[in-house]
């Protein structure tokens, strides 16, 4: 069977405050610790593993600036098996690893349910002075973006150049249905006003084709060879590139149709056809910049196509290899069937018009208010206040957010996400981190992706490593877990 | 770009069938729905959109991270 796509997302929250000055990351971390206190108590994150500079390229490039890890700041491990932390100058959460994108789609909603429970107990702190505001968006529009990053298990026998040329295609052109919109471009010195509308919030900041960076000179591939996993057998994809979903079927399309794309490199059953643009970072822009869907780019063989014809090539490809291989490598949930059924209609919905897609897809969404709103106050297309309809878009106030008032489609119900805010995903090694944490908090020194360091109070401290993210179930450690009261029991057994 | 046509007609071809048989009645009333509904979303936004929009863009300023 195809190797199981198992897949996370991490998401970095743009963060305000209502009155007075904000030093973001004394804000960021107010938030992570207030969360901390009010919710899960606190387990530290494991530093031991982090080498974000080794690049999936071989040859260590001296040139490149991967990012640091800031050892220093909030960080913390929760009983979902998340890791919720200041990354920077923003508070990011990351999913735990998940089984399917359905799945997955839930625990990334269960982080807007973090960070408005950490806001919540902020503002209940001491004096109500840590009114803060917080945005699932990717830019300030004034040049500065935070990413929405995905992960995927990979074959580590697929080669990386194998993974870059799947990629590239379907990164740039997936943007017609997970592009979250933007109002104008950050790259006014080159175009002026000349763009008042793009389907991405990213694509402005992405300069090169493969690379180490994600803070400048941001590649379409990043290099980052760091499985959090045996390094012989896995790789972890760790993509860049996509916007922050606020809705919930985009974020479902882009990680499982991203997820079937890797799978189908991994048994060579991508279409023969030439799929890889010339230029792919300025076709990359020119789709973002294109709201018609209609404007052809280059291809590296010379033939022109536009972005639905690529995704049509990929889907048509997708039924192809699934009649074949099945889809079990993307979950045993329904996800893989409905993959295949959204994105056909997502793309149908694209061709013929794109507002038919304004349930689904948030660009579509937040052009219709912004041209709706532009129409009936007869506003110019640099108005602030089209701008401020692009941020408020993004706010997770219940009160204030304009995605939820757009009426967009759910894939998870309000019950199913207050459940994943507490409690692990079952079938991935995230039940184990996640239960370790719930039940053996105080003898726990600290976790992380692949490993859960226990600190029993006598004893030299104790890593139990978990290098294969598909064990560490619920099936495979409930019973362990049952029979363990406490942190020693466990060890004990795990020995025996 | 063989494999697209081929697509289309497949997948796509039974969704326009559908559409051209019920365009005329069925096409009007889903426009002037949405064109309710706009009208009714536009009214909240009025309503719930931040006062000054230029100090709320103005003053919304992040530092880049990842």
């Amino acid at each position: 069977m195809a190797l199981a796509k198992i897949l996370g997302i991490e998401t970095e929250y743009g963060i305000t405050q209502l009155q007075g000055f904000v030093d973001p990351v004394l804000a960021s971390t107010i938030l992570v610790n207030a969360y901390a206190a009010a919710r899960s108590g606190k387990v530290r994150w494991d530093f031991f593993d982090e080498a974000p500079g080794r690049d999936a390229r071989g040859a260590a490039n001296f040139d490149a600036m991967p990012p640091m890890v800031e050892t220093h700041l909030a960080n913390t491990v929760l009983t979902n098996g998340a890791r919720f932390y200041v990354d920077h100058a923003h508070p990011e959460y990351s999913s735990p690893e998940c089984a399917s994108a359905l799945e997955a789609v839930c625990f990334d909603v269960a982080g807007e349910l973090v960070l408005r429970r950490a806001v919540a107990a902020a503002s209940q702190m001491r004096t109500s002075e840590f009114d803060f505001v917080v945005y699932k968006n990717n830019s300030d529009g004034k040049g500065n973006s935070y990413g929405c990053h995905e992960n995927y298990l990979v074959d580590r026998r697929l080669s990386f150049d194998a993974i870059v040329a799947a990629c590239i295609p379907h990164f740039i052109t997936r943007s017609i249905f997970i592009g979250a919109g933007k109002v104008g471009s950050e790259l006014r010195e080159e175009v002026g006003n000349e763009i008042p509308y793009q389907l991405t919030q990213r694509a402005d900041f992405f300069e090169e084709l493969v690379g180490l960076e994600t803070t400048v000179k941001r590649p379409l591939v990043n290099t980052r060879d760091e499985p959090h996993a045996d390094p012989r057998r896995f790789r972890r994809l760790h993509v860049i590139i996509g916007d922050a979903n606020m809705s919930e079927v985009a974020t479902f399309l882009k990680l499982s149709t991203t997820a079937l794309v890797l799978a189908m490199a991994e048994h060579h059953a991508l279409p023969q056809i030439d799929l890889m643009p010339a230029d792919p970072v300025s076709a990359f822009r020119q789709i973002s910049r294109d709201v018609s869907l209609r404007k052809p780019f280059a291809l590296k063989s010379g033939r022109l196509v536009t972005a639905l014809d690529v995704q049509w090539a990929l889907y048509e490809a997708a039924v192809n290899f699934c009649e074949q291989e099945g889809l079990e490598m993307l979950g045993s949930d329904g996800s893989g069937a409905l993959c295949l059924e959204r994105w056909e209609m997502v793309l149908s919905q694209l061709e013929r018009d794109p507002f038919e897609a304004a349930s689904t897809v948030d660009w579509v969404a937040k052009l219709r208010l912004v041209e709706g709103f532009q129409e009936r106050h007869g506003l110019d297309a640099t108005s602030a206040k089209l701008r401020a309809i692009d941020l408020q878009y993004h706010d997770l106030r219940p009160e204030k957010s304009l995605a939820l008032k757009v009426g967009l489609e759910r894939l998870t119900t309000d019950e199913a996400v207050r459940e994943a805010e507490i409690e692990p995903p079952l079938t991935t090694r995230a039940f184990f981190r996640g239960r370790c944490v719930s039940r053996y908090q105080n003898s726990i020194d600290s976790a992380n992706w692949d490993s859960v360091v226990f600190d029993l109070g006598s004893d030299p401290l104790r890593r139990v490593p978990m290098m294969d993210p598909t064990r560490g179930t619920a099936r495979e450690t409930s019973a362990l877990f049952d029979q363990s009261p406490t942190a020693a029991d466990l060890l004990h057994a795990l020995e025996s | 770009m063989p494999e697209r046509e081929q697509v289309r007609r497949r997948e796509g071809g039974r969704a326009e069938d559908t559409v051209v048989e019920e365009a005329p009645v069925a096409g009007a009333d889903t426009a002037a729905k949405l064109k309710n509904d706009l009208d009714d979303l536009l009214d909240e936004i009025d309503e719930v959109l931040e006062d000054n929009a230029e100090e709320f863009v103005k003053n919304y300023v992040q530092k880049g991270g990842e």
